[in-house]
């Protein structure tokens, strides 16, 4: 069973493991097998160097110096911004807000653009969303008294689309859906439902933070208006996240937090907020991280993200597969490799995930176990919790095959029957 | 090809635990419940549904539901077949017994802990001193909701874990 090599053309993950340094060490006595990237992925040297380099050369306060590190410090920050913008094709890198993280994101556009909203207004969602996109919903309709939807899935875990066209009426004034589940894999229509949001006159909030990290994101060709994700899904440092927005929509929304960065002429008693994207960065912001995120692009440019795509489609085909032929698993999500990402959640009926992930860590392999932010999801299953494998750029068919003679480990360790 | 992993998983899932996990005590439903009590580790989802009969201020019976762990679970077992006959107040000393040695005290002098004590292994894996734990917290809740003549109680393992 061991296939090496990608099918995918001029693809080699093996290479690109050399560099991550975090990849070369040993886990109680293995090699490390990272299998929890939907949680966050590991950093490249470069972006390990880039955050030495922002404190060892260029370590100031933006915005408001006028000494050379000052300026440098401005400009790497600023620099992240545009190259973020390139990367998801924002319409201008003034709807590029950098902000900790996709929660403080969708938590950003539900406090400001919620605020538009009134009782009786609805807020149309699904019962696949991590709790970051239900949670700060949660929020507003118990401020505002605004009606929470939820599309309901299938049994192959998707969107039920025949649901969601009845859901979708002129009450709706916010659609926000994952574009993919990080429980399920499910790759959802964004396009097409983006179209029926704006028909009836809504605005459309997609959670990126699986998506954008794993197959090519095109924020204009989705017709999205706001899009959220995170850095640290994607190769780059924890602590900064992103909201990209239409301009025009950002230009109408009050600020959530204030301070300084985000002003342009303070009083004693009143304000006027500065211009966008700042008026939505209130105080220092994390510029080192900042700084050191398009490193992390670099590298998915090198790679492409069309051919990162392929790959993790052909390893999570693989999965399946070899999963499948185990005999004793419950899969869930999609059944063909198309409709995912590179994740797989599945359970063993005899195994509690977590004795699972426990035994698996033993042998080296991290895997996340749980209900993976997504409590209503876990409920919808009828499971407490399940195990996730969940795939990056560095990550082989071997580290397929490890986990699948892990899982067999697991049931012999508890004494139970290979099938 | 499968081999025996690393010695160290055999501190948590020790022979005592393993059977209790296989094999859990303390399933059946009770002829009468005095007190429940609904507990839920919110950072695994994991549940445990703990009914309580009691005679005066002795624990009768104790049945115990949910889906856990196998720690989760063989914590849970060892609990249905430590309390019956114990007072309330004997259960709630065993709990803060148990409680300490999950969190690397020495158990109180005079504590019996019996079978709990092959979950002392579990000391070693800090995320999972919270599956051990689960059933206790619950039963405390029980306990008090049953004190303060209520006979249901909803807690996680966050919020016991965090008044103390």
């Amino acid at each position: 069973m061991a296939v090496t090599a990608s099918p995918v053309v001029g693809f080699d993950p093996r290479a690109l493991r050399a560099r991550f340094p975090i990849l070369g060490r040993q886990v109680h006595g293995h090699p490390l097998v990272y299998l929890d990237n939907a949680a966050t992925t590991q950093k490249p040297d470069t972006v390990l160097a880039a955050l030495a380099s922002y404190y060892t050369t260029s370590n100031a306060n933006v915005h408001r110096g006028v000494h050379t590190l000052a300026e440098e410090a401005t400009a790497l920050y600023e620099r992240c911004r545009a190259r973020v913008a390139g990367f998801v094709n924002a319409p201008d890198e003034r709807g590029v807000v950098i902000v900790r993280n996709a929660t403080e994101a969708i938590n950003l556009v539900a406090r400001s653009w919620g605020a538009t909203l009134a009782h009786g207004d609805e807020v149309l969602l699904s019962e696949m969303e991590h709790h970051s996109n239900l949670v700060p919903w949660i929020m507003l309709a118990r401020e505002r008294g605004v009606t929470l939807r939820h599309v309901p899935i299938t049994a192959d875990g998707r969107l039920d689309m025949g649901a969601f066209a009845l859901l979708l009426s002129p009450r709706t004034r916010i659609v926000s859906l994952t574009a993919m589940s990080n429980v399920l894999g499910t790759i959802n229509p964004i396009a097409e439902i983006a179209a029926a949001a704006h028909r009836v006159g809504a605005v459309m909030v997609v959670d990126g933070a699986q998506s954008v990290p794993h197959m090519p994101v095109d924020f204009q060709a989705l017709g999205a208006d706001f899009l959220a994700f995170s850095a640290h899904k994607m190769y780059g440092p924890t602590g900064v996240g992103f909201l990209v927005a239409k301009p025009e929509l950002l230009e109408r929304m009050e600020p959530v937090a204030g301070g300084g960065e985000m002003i342009r002429e303070v009083r004693l008693d009143s304000a006027t907020w500065n211009d966008i994207p700042h008026k939505f960065e209130a105080g220092t912001p994390n510029i080192a991280d900042a700084a050191a995120f398009p490193a992390a692009l670099d590298l998915l440019d090198e790679v492409g993200m069309p051919a990162v795509r392929a790959h993790e489609r052909d390893l999570v085909g693989y999965a399946l597969e070899r999963l499948r032929s185990l005999g004793w698993l419950q899969i869930h999500g999609p059944a063909e490799a198309d409709a995912r990402g590179g994740l797989v959640s599945f359970v063993d009926p005899e195994i509690h995930p977590h004795d699972l992930a426990q035994v698996l860590d033993t042998r080296g392999i991290a895997v996340r176990a749980g209900h993976h932010c997504a409590q209503p999801l876990m409920r919808r299953l009828d499971v407490a919790a399940t195990a996730r494998a969940s795939f990056g750029i560095y990550n082989d068919r071997d580290d397929v095959d490890a986990l699948v003679d892990g899982l067999a480990a697991a049931r012999n360790y508890f004494g139970l029957a290979n099938k | 090809m499968v081999d025996r992993p690393d010695v160290a998983l055999d501190d948590l899932y020790r022979e005592v635990v393993m059977d209790h996990h296989r094999r859990p005590r303390g399933r059946a439903p009770l002829g009468r419940v005095d007190a429940t009590a609904h507990g839920f580790n919110p950072v695994c989802g994991d549940e445990v549904v703990i009914a309580l009969a009691l005679d005066g201020d002795r624990v009768t019976g104790v049945q115990v539901q949910g889906r856990g762990c196998a720690i989760c679970t063989a914590s849970g077992s060892m609990m249905a077949e430590m309390i019956p006959g114990h007072t309330a107040a004997e259960a709630e000393a065993t709990a803060e017994a148990f409680r300490a040695v999950m969190h690397g005290a020495p158990a109180p002098a005079g504590a019996e802990l019996g079978d709990l004590e092959a979950l002392e292994g579990v000391r070693k894996f800090a995320v999972r001193v919270k599956c051990a734990m689960l059933p206790w917290v619950t039963l405390n809740d029980a306990l008090k909701a049953w004190r303060g003549g209520s006979t249901e109680a909803t807690s996680t393992t966050e919020a016991q874990e965090a008044e103390r």
